[in-house]
């Protein structure tokens, strides 16, 4: 298990050969690795162009929470071997903003998790993005698919 | 104990972070988020009555009716949007 917050961009084939090698018991790798888009797509269909994008995060709080959320995945699958690396500060489109790679026997408990993680970080990590746009500076604003996404993995 | 400002409610507020001594009778995260709307006009349009935010009391998430008892850091921010 390993969480990092950081100002620098990762390597993803470094990472994930250090989070598998020496493990024989992983069977599925599940990587999901968030971008820097080129446009913001508001209410559906209206489109703003981001020239960049600036991460703020709570230094402390931020790690904690992501720990948490990793624990939490941990609880509910099998898994051998869990990464979140999660980026802050400016970032051009194109650029990696964060990686999440679950490891387990089993192809589908990594999906599975991988999906988890990257739900609840989304709503339950303190980031903030700020975007950058030929209109001046704009904060995103929290999505409701996001929520709805998050609350599928709520306990019932 | 430190209040602490994030993302769009920093510039409101005018500043990151700021040291108070709140009196007598605030005991829980809802009587700061009143007393702390009369500090400036910044304050009040921040932490204003409908506006979307949330708090952090020593770094873990909090509701409104968390008590203050013994909290060193105090943080208020808008919803989350990483990832």
């Amino acid at each position: 298990m390993s969480v990092r917050v950081q100002e620098a961009d990762f390597d993803i084939g470094a990472e994930l050969s250090r989070l598998t090698d020496g493990n024989r018991r992983i069977g599925g790798l599940a990587v999901f690795v968030g971008l820097v888009r080129e446009m913001h797509v508001r209410e559906g269909y209206h489109r703003d162009r981001v020239d960049a994008l600036t991460l703020e995060h709570y230094p402390g709080m931020t790690e904690t929470a992501l720990q948490e959320i990793e624990a939490e995945a941990n609880r509910r699958w099998p898994l051998e071997a869990t990464l979140i690396v999660h980026r802050y500060g400016r970032m051009e489109p194109g650029e990696r903003i964060v990686l999440v790679a679950v490891g387990s026997p089993h192809r589908e408990a990594a999906f599975e998790a991988c999906e988890f993680l990257v739900d609840w970080l989304k709503t339950k990590a303190p980031f903030w993005k700020l975007e950058d746009t030929p209109k001046g500076e704009q904060w995103v604003g929290a999505h409701q698919e996001d929520d709805a996404a998050a609350a599928r993995w709520e306990k019932k | 104990m430190k209040i602490r400002y994030f993302a769009w409610m920093k510039r409101t507020v005018g500043v990151p972070e700021e040291e108070v001594t709140p009196p007598a009778g605030i005991d829980t995260v809802g009587d700061l988020v009143v007393w702390l709307r009369s500090r400036s006009s910044g304050h009040a349009e921040a932490l204003a009555e409908g506006a979307a935010f949330g708090a952090a009391v020593d770094q873990r998430t909090a509701t409104f009716d968390v008590k203050l008892a013994g909290a060193r850091e105090v943080a208020f921010f808008p919803p989350f949007t990483g990832g």
